[in-house]
């Protein structure tokens, strides 16, 4: 299923990407991107990653057809390419699992991971689990207080899972105190970086391994239509599901790629996580990207309703997707993703994630401005069962729903 | 290329027969009023050089003591700009090397030209910038030709022999040698590896090598200072200047061996 792809050695996407880390990580980068290059080239790696995406994670997952939301929105057919059906409830199982085989190639028996939603934190306890590997989470205060379910679904998975306090809690101090015990303990300890993010050959090595959720829509949709889609909508966060499902389509350039950044409270309030929109270059957790910042390079706390987005920066090569024009990236408020939420779950009897219901929402609006004969593709990165209580809150007893 | 004032500096030093001893503070915590003050303090005592911290707001290669003072100086409202604007005032009085201690993203929102030329301005001699490694160092060497401004390079424990020899062939004013595998901050002990590390470190390194990262009292300025041709002295210092116990950093220097 997976294959191995061509790319660029110098780990820059146009001017973004790169390796802005301490001294003392450089030799693990280096040593990662050895070891991956080496198993891309061993078939075995492949087959057994493989076997584990089909028997264990439940891949390949359906791209199914959206019948009643698509009639109800009277434009373009809706496929749902479902990554929630995963193992985990989410695409964040696919690169976790990769990259614990890579930790395993290289004879590294403990993992460190950082989580936002608590999504990638579960796939990471759930391979330390499946695998034997010792695993350490991060995440932030507020996160854990606001993702209660899966901090114990993480302990469950005989996990430790460490509450980050410093700055507003969330996912970038999460990622930062996951850096600082990685450089204390790099030499037993690989990191699994959980989206597209980080310094190389993270980006790309993430990139990869989500890039199945591309592949297998590709595949699913000639079948099932004789023809690539017209358009296809992902959220974006850091950036890596929507990464696994552009990858394949870029040179297509009949498919029209939409990523949704989370606008929070609003674009103008300040208060979003949108980092494309905000378009301030700069350098955080190791790549030049675009990075939520004031003008002394201070970097700002992201602010949106889905912790999974909720990161002040965007993946490297997203960037360079965005200033050579292939993706448009637009923004989507929480009030916005928490309509695409209920949509979605009245039309289709599915609760997406917060994260997905941003795709959502901004897909639902375009679906309405194509033609009948259109095909849109929107990547279900997530399930939306952690969310319950956060959108039992924010919709309140005398809104529930209607 | 003409060697530059940090490293005659340090070289001199190495010359007397000494060691060196380079000050870390959080520049801007105890408010920009306190930095006089605390540079003019540490001159006095002798120190070799002065690295400046600036402060961020996600600074990953620092343990909690600096963390801590760094939010303090946030709070106080210090940044890169007004931190060398502030230097610039009393530049005449010192005559002690500074090094800038900053991560890479507020250089690069100040601009990386406007930020040579502060620091042209304040008088600064050296950068620390502990998120470029070698690799990615162009963009700032590129700048600092021609100036008197020297880029500390970094090595690790973890860094190969091959690495290490890379980085010292392109090395000036000192190596920054970090002695632990992890962030600033006060350690109890060192690897046993250290003291081969270093003497390995020395031969491959034609500039002076000056050992950091979790040295915090005079014991370790004496056992470490002794394998190296100095230390750099952070969270003990700066944690010292917060409770107002200046004699601490005195004896720290007073201790150091001859």
């Amino acid at each position: 299923m997976v294959k191995a792809i061509e790319q660029e050695q110098t780990g820059r996407y146009g001017k973004f990407g790169g390796q802005y880390v301490p001294e003392t990580l450089m030799t693990a980068l280096i040593e990662l991107e050895d070891a991956y290059k080496e198993a891309q080239q061993d078939p075995a790696f492949y087959e057994e990653l493989n076997y584990y995406l089909k028997d264990y994670v439940g891949r390949e997952n359906p791209l199914y057809f959206a019948g009643r939301l698509t009639k109800k929105l009277g434009g373009a057919k809706i496929y749902l390419k479902r990554e929630d059906l995963n193992h985990t409830g989410a695409h964040k199982i696919n690169n976790a699992l990769g990259q614990a085989l890579l930790a395993m190639r290289m004879g590294k028996k403990k993992i460190v991971a950082e989580t936002g939603a608590g999504q990638h934190g579960v796939a990471t306890a759930t391979v330390c689990a499946l695998f034997d590997l010792e695993c350490i989470i991060f995440m932030g205060k507020e996160d854990v207080r606001r993702q209660a379910l899966n901090v114990f679904r993480m302990e469950l998975l005989g996990a430790k899972v460490v509450s980050v306090d410093q700055g507003a809690g969330t996912l970038k101090d999460a990622v930062n105190e996951a850096l600082r015990y990685w450089v204390a303990n790099v030499e037993d300890t690989h990191y699994i970086l959980g989206s597209a993010l980080g310094p190389h050959p993270f980006p790309q090595i993430v990139s990869d391994f989500q890039r199945i959720i591309g592949l297998e829509t590709r595949k699913q949709i000639v079948e099932k239509e004789g023809r690539l889609p017209d358009a296809i909508v992902a959220c974006i966060g850091g950036g890596s599901n929507a990464i696994g499902m552009f990858h394949p389509f870029v040179e297509d350039e009949d498919v029209k790629l939409y990523g949704v950044e989370a606008a929070g409270s609003g674009l103008d309030t300040g208060l979003h996580a949108a980092a494309i929109a905000d378009q301030k270059e700069g350098v955080l957790h190791g790549a030049y990207m675009y990075v939520l910042q004031d003008d002394n390079g201070f970097i700002q706390e992201a602010h949106s309703i889905s912790a999974g987005l909720d990161y002040p920066a965007v993946g490297p090569e997203h960037c360079h997707l965005h200033d050579i024009g292939r993706v448009k990236y637009e923004a989507v408020t929480d009030q916005e993703a928490l309509e695409g939420l209920q949509l979605l779950s009245r039309t289709e009897g599915i609760i997406p994630a917060l994260e997905s219901s941003h795709a959502i929402f901004y897909a639902a609006n375009l679906a309405k401005e194509m033609n009948k004969d259109d095909i849109l593709v929107i990547c279900l990165s997530g399930r939306g069962d952690k969310d319950v209580q956060t959108v039992r809150d924010a919709l309140g007893g005398n809104n529930n729903g209607n | 290329m003409a060697i530059k004032t940090l490293q005659k500096v340090m070289e001199a030093k190495v010359a007397e027969g000494e060691k060196a001893f380079v000050a870390y503070i959080m520049a801007g915590d105890g408010g920009l009023d306190s930095l006089r003050e605390q540079i003019l303090f540490l001159q006095d005592s002798g120190v070799t050089a002065i690295e400046l911290g600036i402060p961020f707001t996600d600074p990953v290669a620092d343990g909690p003591v600096i963390q801590e003072a760094g939010l303090r100086a946030l709070e106080a409202g210090a940044n890169l700009r007004n931190i060398l604007k502030t230097i610039s005032t009393f530049k005449e009085e010192i005559h002690t090397p500074l090094v800038v201690m900053t991560y890479l993203n507020p250089i690069i929102a100040y601009g990386i030209q406007n930020f040579i030329k502060a620091c042209k301005q304040s008088g600064i001699s050296g950068l620390i910038i502990p998120d470029l490694p070698l690799e990615e160092s162009t963009i700032i060497t590129s700048e600092l030709q021609g100036t008197d401004i020297a880029l500390v390079q970094l090595v690790s424990l973890t860094s190969p022999q091959q690495r290490i020899e890379k980085i010292a062939k392109t090395a000036e004013g000192f190596i920054y040698a970090v002695t632990v595998n992890g962030t600033t901050g006060v350690r109890q002990e060192f690897t046993e590896q250290l003291e081969q590390h270093l003497a390995n470190l020395k031969i491959a390194s034609k500039v002076p090598v000056l050992a950091g990262f979790g040295i915090s009292n005079a014991q370790q300025v004496k056992e470490i200072g002794a394998m190296a041709d100095g230390v750099i002295v952070g969270s003990a210092i700066v944690q010292a200047f917060h409770d107002g116990n200046n004699k601490q950093i005195t004896e720290l220097l007073r201790k150091q061996p001859v």
